[in-house]
């Protein structure tokens, strides 16, 4: 039987309480649409993301993961960015070895303000997510 | 761990929820969920009924966990944060769900996904709550001052205020001279005190305080660390010009300046000397030597003896608890061509308009010419289109209005035409509206698809609009003068606010957490904001906000001490194998290594740890966790979240 074909994708997005939060929470405000199979989960900082929480969303059915990452405004330094780059860089040397497509896991730094750019990177990834995950 | 209770509240927000989600069917989808001993609606769970309805539910019910699903937990998370203590319940068993911003809202074009969505956020809620522990907060040392970046009318009357609760303030003024746009302003309304009294009853009030210390030329440029704790570098430009100086002999030396530049204190409509002071009472009372245009000529040294170039910048060190942020704002610059500005000779704005009027004899003169006819186009710079400043700046009818009022009564031969888009003189200020039509100034108003046209015939301006008070004819004016109503925008250098990491909002003015709930916070802990940095303000307006940012930050650093979050990272000795991999990813210093028994492992210093989680990751034997971020919580949350 022919699985069934999704509108959207699932996605978890790990935000951060200062930076990314509040610009996911003005893009409600703006009422600027993504799909509602996004799901946020908040942390103090990206670079405390672990690689396990990430595949345990693979491994319980997410499509995808994405970090919506503090970048230079980063209230805890300027080491972050680095920092969460070396986490999804870990990531995918382990999505790798499960098998996973590197691909499901995005990051981009997302500002306080950057409301427009979640939404536009959300509806991106979605769109590659539905391409890959429904072919 | 003692068995979870827990009490879930899922809310309407009048109908800025329940409109998009169906809050019944969230209710009863998880009613029956492990731990729920109770689930209701409640149509504002921020209400004063609802708050009380809880406290009585959690002692009734003994509940020890409670979960709230409605707005950003940015707007009441300290609210059930302090509904939870009051029923006897330790804060941190209290979970919040987003169902508002990051659902209805986000989601309002899709229903049932809204509703689907917000039942998962709710359980992933609940699936914490279930994990959730009593903590207590950890307590720091605030430092006992107040930083104030901005030296206007709001930054000074902060200042006054802090200084009477015996709180040490430190002012930090960007330009040399004290008082900010208001200093440039003469008669206002609604006392026609001018600009310049206003600020010097400020000035002599706040600077005879010993506990407030004022700083000119003045600009942070580091800050390093946090609420309670700012540690800030401050560079001071010196003047050149000894502060206790011979008046006569500057005077002189100022004549004796041959640089001309257009004077930024009258908008460009006058020049000044390169060796220059705003106006007889600046604040404070001495020159300065603009070094960016000074040529180093050297005719000013000898003839007054306090000229001294030998003074060197300084970098200070200020200690403080809070930051109250008062920059103030720029006046809109129209571009060129804007309703004729910079290419018609005789188009001005309304702030250039003002200093002319302050400055103007016997008659009014522009350019050399006789200034009957006064042409106002309003709305330059505000209410633009969707890419432009679309907001109102709020004091520019009334300013209008006032400087229309002013110049008729200095110059009665002048006539004032009005364009406008709908007069918002609102308040106490519309009896300004009223004296000037009494006073026969006629207005035109146009809607924003047709605004008025300023062209120039070869021998005039003409200001020309199909005004809609008289049934679109079109109408025109020859102007002798066309004054450009522009309103308020962000200083073009916010460098500061970058520094501080202010988050701004569309306008791009800094942005407060919540415009009616939290009006002077910012998502930076001990940042405050004051005036109209915040977006277009009026003086009392700012005075207003000025008084509660100074009761804010004051409420930050008075106690001398900090309550901070208990979300610190913990160590589990039995797979810590000390790699000191943690240590060198923590910014803080937090992590040492310390023994357990004969064996190594890593150390927390609480008092010193932010709870970013950096550490946690770079463990290869994943003995690190964040309280209330731990592994057993974000997962049993994305378990939740993953159910289909």
């Amino acid at each position: 039987m022919a699985e069934k074909i999704r509108k959207s994708a699932k996605i978890l997005v790990f935000s951060t309480e200062k930076i990314s939060d509040p610009a996911i929470d003005m893009a409600g405000l703006l009422k600027l649409h993504y799909p509602p199979t996004v799901y946020t989960i908040t942390l103090p900082c990206s670079s405390g993301i672990k690689s396990r929480w990430i595949l345990h969303a693979y491994e319980k059915g997410f499509d995808g993961v994405f970090i919506a990452a503090d970048g230079s405004d980063c209230v805890f330094g300027e080491s972050c960015t680095e920092k969460t780059g070396e986490v999804v860089s870990r990531t995918h040397q382990l999505m790798k070895q499960k098998g996973i497509e590197p691909a499901r896991l995005k990051m981009a730094a997302i500002c306080s303000v950057c409301s427009e750019s979640f939404v536009k990177q959300i509806k991106s990834f979605n769109e590659y997510l539905l391409k890959n995950t429904n072919s | 761990m003692e068995k979870k209770k827990i009490g879930v509240y899922v809310c309407h927000c009048g109908g800025n929820i329940s409109d998009y989600v169906d809050v019944e069917k969230v209710r009863q989808a998880i009613e029956d969920e492990g731990g729920v001993m109770l689930a209701k609606t409640t149509m504002f769970a921020c209400s004063d009924s609802n708050q009380k309805e809880m406290v009585d539910d959690i002692k009734n019910n003994d509940l020890n966990g409670v979960v709230v699903a409605s707005c950003s937990p940015k707007l009441h998370l300290t609210t059930f944060g302090n509904v939870s203590e009051r029923a006897g319940l330790n804060k941190y068993n209290y979970v919040h769900a987003n169902i508002r911003e990051q659902d209805s809202w986000a989601h309002s074009d899709d229903k049932p996904g809204a509703t689907e969505k917000a039942i998962l956020l709710v359980r992933a809620a609940i699936a914490k709550a279930r994990l959730t522990e009593s903590l207590e907060p950890n307590k720091i040392v605030a430092q006992k001052a107040v930083a104030i970046i901005g030296g206007g009318v709001a930054g000074m009357k902060a200042a006054i205020e802090l200084s009477n609760m015996d709180c040490p303030v430190y002012i930090i003024e960007k330009e040399f001279f004290i008082g900010g746009r208001v200093s440039q302003w003469g008669a206002m309304f609604t006392t026609n005190e001018t600009g310049k009294e206003v600020v010097t009853r400020l000035y002599n009030d706040m600077i005879k305080r010993a506990n407030v210390t004022v700083f000119t030329g003045a600009e942070v440029v580091t800050n390093v660390g946090s609420i309670g704790d700012f540690k800030l570098k401050v560079k001071i430009t010196p003047r050149y010009v000894k502060e206790k100086c011979d008046r006569g002999k500057l005077q002189q030396a100022i004549d004796a300046c041959p640089v001309e530049v257009p004077d930024e204190f009258n908008f460009k409509i006058t020049n000044r000397k390169a060796i220059y002071h705003n106006f007889p009472s600046e604040y404070p009372q001495a020159a300065v030597i603009d070094m960016n245009n000074c040529t180093r000529c050297g005719k000013c040294e000898p003839i007054c003896d306090n000229i001294d170039f030998s003074q060197k910048e300084e970098i200070l060190d200020i200690h403080v608890g809070s930051v109250l942020m008062a920059t103030g704002f720029d006046p809109y610059t129209p571009h060129d061509g804007e309703f004729g500005y910079n290419e018609i000779g005789n188009v001005v704005t309304l702030p250039q308009f003002k200093r002319m009027i302050e400055l103007s004899g016997k008659k009014l003169r522009y350019k050399g010419k006789n200034v009957k006819n006064i042409a106002y186009i309003y709305c330059v710079g505000s209410r633009q289109e969707e890419g432009g400043n679309t907001y109102c700046s709020r004091y520019c009818c009334t300013s209008a209005i006032h400087a229309s009022l002013l110049v008729k009564k200095k110059f009665p031969d002048v006539y004032n035409y009005h364009f406008n888009r709908g007069i918002r003189t609102y308040g106490k200020q519309e009896s300004l509206y009223y004296d000037s039509s009494a006073q026969g100034d006629i207005y035109l108003q146009a809607y924003e698809d047709a605004l008025p046209v300023v062209s120039w015939n070869g021998s005039k301006t003409i200001v020309k609009i199909n005004d809609i008070l008289t049934g679109g004819r079109e109408m025109e004016v020859e102007a002798d003068l066309v004054v450009l109503v522009t309103g308020m925008v962000p200083r073009a250098d916010n460098s500061v606010g970058t520094l501080f990491k202010l988050p701004k909002g569309r306008d791009k003015f800094f942005n407060e957490i919540h415009m009616k709930l939290r009006p002077v916070e910012t998502f930076i802990d001990g940042v405050t904001i004051s005036g109209a940095c915040q977006g277009p303000k009026n003086i009392m307006e700012s005075v207003n906000s000025a008084l509660s940012a100074a009761t804010k930050s004051y409420s930050y650093v008075s106690k001398g001490e900090l309550e901070t979050e208990p979300i610190v990272a913990v160590v589990n000795p039995d797979s810590c194998a000390w790699c000191n991999a943690c240590s060198e990813a923590c910014p803080f210093d937090a992590i040492s290594m310390t023994k357990d028994g004969t064996k190594s492992i890593a150390m927390i210093n609480n008092s010193v740890c932010k709870g970013c989680g950096m550490c946690l990751p770079v463990c290869p034997t994943d003995a690190l966790e964040l309280i209330a971020y731990s592994n057993n919580e974000i997962e049993s949350m994305i378990d939740a979240l993953a159910h289909d």
